[in-house]
């Protein structure tokens, strides 16, 4: 029943609303046990594929398969083996933590007994015991979606849909969201995750597919991305008229007021331009090393998005230059 | 954990009664920890009923019975629309919540929410007409209804409530957001005021007279009011059972239909 090893496999998938094309050809592979960091900008269509994957919403062309099961033609059976935590918390506000869970047991026809059971343990497992009879609108912001999760996989599904976990979170929360994330993937499920961080996906997933404009712009693991992608910068701070000496004296792109960016090779290109700082008498206030971030990979990449197909990593190598994307426009042009 | 647990192998109309079950059991807790939802749907109707013994009581000749006797119909069908409110506010709030996307993940019969809703706001409603009808008797009320009246009269109401309950429901789903339900609802309580429920409709102006002698809450209301204290009913009872039947049974129909198409099924 299940097609080579993949829990979750999307051919050429298709989704137009009105004149506005949301999936081009979308194709992801992911294979059992296994997760993949779907990573993209506000609207490429991330939530889009989601949508459909989890039977919620109809493609207008290609085909998916969970599991072995056709999302188009067997959503009854996709729906026995997927859990799905969306953006917005689905669970029920005035009810308690344990109620949420033990309804959602019953919904899937686990029996009363069962349904209290598999509450009780993923209370337990998801830190919300102290919280269980609490009505879930008195609930932090990281402890909703830890019960949003925990709903998710009251009937242990083997295939999970992880979509934007951690929007909205605080640090210290994402940081516990991910340790949860993480216990999931040693116990087996295939998990496909979608975000807007790199960093998210940099430290979950096994492999990212990078989608703009309805497209899979390149796929590979974070580490292959990022080599290919970006390179790591180096930020400097100065004061008032050091500042724009140092302007003169660097190629570097502002962020911040005070602040310069430029790309480095390696970080021992450090030392030449702190030497330089300092041989020009330039105080710096202030130092930083940047790994390629989000935005490095989506100047680059949307530039390959206009190629035939799907780019892996390695193709994107030569759309380096279409930085002149200029950065945010591209990142938060589109809605939808 | 590589395999789903399985549900229990039963025939998929069993199974769907269950999910009923279990959303209406939500739906009830809500109802015990809302307290805005209990007033409205409970106390409310009780202070309708107060208000116009007292307030407008003395002014008003209904050329026969005693105004409370007259009233007590009309009060429990205002409330009964009344209710249709905060019904419509319940559903749009579980659509912009995302527990209905929820739903429609998991391999249930996602209708069994809206029944949930129906099934809570009718039995709110036995309660509110429940409590109008026992501080009616403290007031005043002085049914001459036999057991059979009564029956007939529960039956009716229980088959209005449950229409208003599903056109509320409906209006939840159409309604863009929380605000706009309770809004639209509002056009099911504006009904039974332009009905023979408060004031008798000989009282009014011809075009308004004759709308209100055509329109679905009057039958109702002069329905039970003869059923409960012995006015003429007429061909009243005929009539609510030939306008509420329909619209029970089109608004379900269409109800499911727009909910299942809505929400991709």
């Amino acid at each position: 029943m299940v097609t080579g090893n993949y829990a979750i496999e999307a051919r050429g998938l298709r989704k137009t609303f009105g004149d506005l094309t949301v999936l081009d050809s979308v194709d992801l592979r992911v294979e059992s046990g296994t997760m993949l960091g779907v990573l993209g900008p506000n609207g490429a269509g991330k939530t889009t594929c989601v949508r459909i994957l989890s039977t919620l919403l109809g493609a207008d062309g290609g085909a998916a398969t969970i599991a072995g099961h056709d999302v188009m033609k067997e959503p009854r059976a996709v729906r026995r083996v997927i859990g799905l935590t969306g953006q917005d918390t689905a669970v029920d506000e005035l009810l308690t933590g344990e109620e949420n869970l033990v309804m959602m047991g019953q919904l899937f026809r686990l029996g009363g007994a069962a349904s209290r059971r598999r509450a009780a343990e993923l209370l337990g497992r998801f830190d919300l015991t102290d919280a269980a009879r609490r009505p879930v609108k008195t609930y932090s912001g990281g402890m909703r979606r830890r019960l949003d999760l925990a709903v998710s996989l009251i009937n242990s599904p083997p295939v999970l849909f992880l979509d934007e976990p951690t929007t909205g979170l605080d640090p210290t929360s994402r940081t516990v969201m991910w340790e949860t994330i993480r216990s999931l993937m040693a116990a087996g499920t295939t998990v496909l995750l979608t975000t807007q961080y790199l960093e998210e996906a940099d430290q979950l997933a096994d492999r990212v597919a990078v989608i703009d404009g309805g497209r899979v712009v390149a796929e590979g693991t974070a580490g292959e991305l990022k080599r290919e992608v970006g390179s790591e910068r180096v930020e400097l701070t100065f004061d008032g008229e050091d500042l724009a000496r140092a302007r003169t004296l660097f190629d570097g792109e502002h962020v911040g007021v005070q602040t310069l960016s430029m790309p480095i090779e390696s970080p021992s290109d450090v030392r030449g331009l702190l030497n330089l700082a300092a041989s020009q008498n330039l105080d710096v206030k202030g130092f930083a090393l940047h790994e390629p971030t989000l935005d490095d990979v989506f100047r680059t990449l949307t530039g390959a998005g206009s190629r035939t197909g799907a780019a892996t990593a390695a193709d994107a190598d030569g759309a380096t230059g279409a930085g002149a994307c200029a950065g945010a426009g591209a990142i938060t042009g589109e809605t939808a | 954990m590589n395999q789903a647990v399985a549900p229990k192998a039963r025939p998929e109309f069993v199974l769907a009664v269950g999910d009923c079950v279990v959303l209406i059991r939500r739906s009830l807790r809500h109802l015990t920890r809302n307290v805005d939802e209990v007033i409205q749907s409970v106390v409310l109707p009780v202070m309708l009923l107060l208000l116009f013994r007292y307030l407008f009581g003395g002014a008003i000749q209904t050329g026969g019975p005693s105004y409370v006797n007259y009233v007590i119909a009309g009060v429990i069908v205002v409330s009964i629309a009344f209710s249709a409110s905060a019904t419509a506010v319940g559903v749009a709030d579980d659509l912009r919540n995302g527990i209905v996307e929820r739903f429609r993940t998991m391999p249930m019969f996602s209708s069994a929410m809206l029944v949930g809703h129906v099934v809570s706001a009718v039995l709110r409603n036995v309660l509110a007409v429940t409590l109008v009808v026992l501080v009616g008797l403290l007031v005043g009320f002085r049914p001459s209804a036999s057991l059979g009246d009564w029956l007939v009269a529960c039956g009716l109401l229980l088959l209005f409530s449950t229409a208003i309950s599903w056109l509320a429901t409906l209006l939840g789903l159409l309604a863009g957001g929380v605000e706009a339900a309770g809004g639209y609802a509002m056009i099911l309580v504006f009904f039974p005021y332009a009905s023979s429920a408060l004031v008798p409709s000989e009282s009014m102006p011809s075009a308004l007279r004759a709308f209100v002698e055509n329109q679905p809450f009057t039958p109702i209301v002069n329905a039970v009011r003869g059923l409960l204290i012995g006015t003429p009913t007429g061909n009243s009872v005929m009539l609510s059972v030939v306008w509420w039947l329909p619209v029970l049974a089109l608004t379900v129909i269409f109800t499911v239909r727009y909910f299942r198409r809505h929400t991709g099924e």
